[in-house]
C-alpha cells in the first residue's frame, strides 16, 4: 500500500515512521502540513513530535493545518488513519477521536519501555495482532494522559473501542490505563506509544510495533473490493 | 480554566510549592490561560459572538477547558 506520513512544522518522528511503513513493506509518500493534497494515499500517519512547539495545546494548532482538512474528509470516507503521540493528540484536536490527552499526572516526562494489551485486534491498524496479545512497545511522553468524561469512558469499553491499555504501570495518569482508542469505524487509531520505534531488533525493545503497519496489508483485498 | 472534573497537574505542582515558600492556608490551585483579543472599532455583539467561537473553535478545548469572554477597555479594566 502506499501509506503517506505527515510532516508538521515540529514533527519529531516522521522519518521514522516513514522507515517503519517501509519496513512492513509499504511504498511511502512523504506528505507536508501546508498542502491540501493527500496525493491518493491509501493510508496516512500522523507521527509523534512536538508540532507548532505544543503552542496553545499539543495539536491544537496542526489540527487546522492545510492537509488536515483532507485527512479529516478522506478519515470519514474510512481512509486507515494512525496518529501516534503528538498525532493522537492531533486526532483528539480535530474530533475524530473523542476525549483529550492531558499533562502526565506525576508531571515529568515518561520515557520507558511499556507492556500493553492489544484490546481490539480488529482495526485497520491492529489486525496483525491477537486480540488481548500483551506487547512491549517504547512509549515517550509529556502530555499523554487520556481523559473524557465518564460516559464517553464507557461507550468506548461497550463498543470495544478501547485498542491497547497499559499494563503494569499506568505511565501517565491515562483514564483506565487507556493506551489508544478507535473510531466506531475502526479506521482511525490513535495511540500514545510508539510502533514505529518498536520495529528493528537493532534498537528498542523489540519488533512488538510492526503489527501496526502491516495490519494494513490485511485490508489490501478489502480495499479492491470496495474499488 | 481545566473543567474542574479534569486533574490539573501544573496547579497541583503550584500548590505544591507554596508551603515550601512559607505560603500557608491554600487548599487548591487550577491553573488556566488568558487571552487578550485586540480588534479593530466597538466591541459590538457581533464581534462578541465571533470572539466566542475564536473560544470555542480554538482558544479552547470544550472537552477539557471552560471559557469565559469578557470586555475590556485600553487600559484593562473590565468595560
Amino acid at each position: 500500500m502506499r501509506v503517506g506520513v505527515v510532516t508538521f512544522p515540529g514533527s519529531l518522528d516522521d522519518a521514522d515512521a516513514q522507515r517503519a511503513a517501509r519496513i512492513a513493506g509499504h511504498d511511502v509518500v512523504p506528505l507536508w502540513h501546508g498542502e491540501h493534497d493527500l496525493q491518493g494515499v491509501d493510508a496516512v500517519v500522523l507521527p509523534g513530535g512536538f508540532s507548532y512547539g505544543d503552542y496553545l495545546r499539543c495539536g491544537a494548532i496542526s489540527r487546522f493545518s492545510p492537509v488536515m482538512t483532507e485527512v479529516i474528509e478522506a478519515a470519514g470516507r474510512g481512509l486507515p488513519v494512525l496518529g501516534i503521540c503528538n498525532g493522537f493528540q492531533i486526532l483528539c484536536e480535530s474530533h475524530l477521536l473523542p476525549g483529550a490527552l492531558i499533562r502526565n499526572d506525576h508531571q515529568k516526562f515518561v520515557c520507558r519501555d511499556q507492556r500493553l494489551r492489544i484490546e481490539n485486534a480488529s482495526t485497520s491498524w491492529t489486525s496483525a495482532y491477537d486480540e488481548g496479545q500483551e506487547v512491549t512497545i517504547v512509549l515517550k511522553n509529556g502530555e499523554g494522559g487520556y481523559v473524557a468524561d465518564d460516559e464517553t469512558l464507557d461507550r468506548l469499553e461497550g463498543e470495544g473501542r478501547v485498542v491497547a491499555r497499559y499494563l503494569d504501570l499506568n505511565p501517565n495518569g491515562s483514564l483506565r490505563d487507556i493506551a489508544g482508542i478507535t473510531n466506531e469505524r475502526g479506521n482511525v487509531v490513535g495511540l500514545m506509544p510508539h510502533p514505529e520505534h518498536a520495529v528493528e531488533d537493532l534498537t528498542g525493545a523489540g519488533t512488538d510495533g510492526l503489527g501496526f503497519f502491516t495490519s494494513l496489508a490485511g485490508l489490501v483485498s478489502l480495499t479492491a473490493a470496495i474499488s | 480554566m481545566p473543567k474542574p472534573e479534569i486533574l490539573d497537574p501544573q496547579g497541583k505542582a503550584v500548590l505544591g510549592a507554596l508551603p515550601r515558600l512559607g505560603f500557608s492556608g491554600v487548599t487548591d490551585v487550577r491553573q488556566g490561560k488568558r487571552f487578550e483579543l485586540e480588534v479593530a472599532g466597538e466591541v459590538t455583539d457581533e464581534v462578541l459572538a465571533q470572539v466566542r467561537e475564536m473560544a470555542e473553535t480554538l482558544l479552547s478545548n470544550p472537552v477539557i477547558e471552560n471559557y469565559a469572554v469578557r470586555v475590556l477597555d485600553p487600559a484593562g479594566e473590565i468595560a
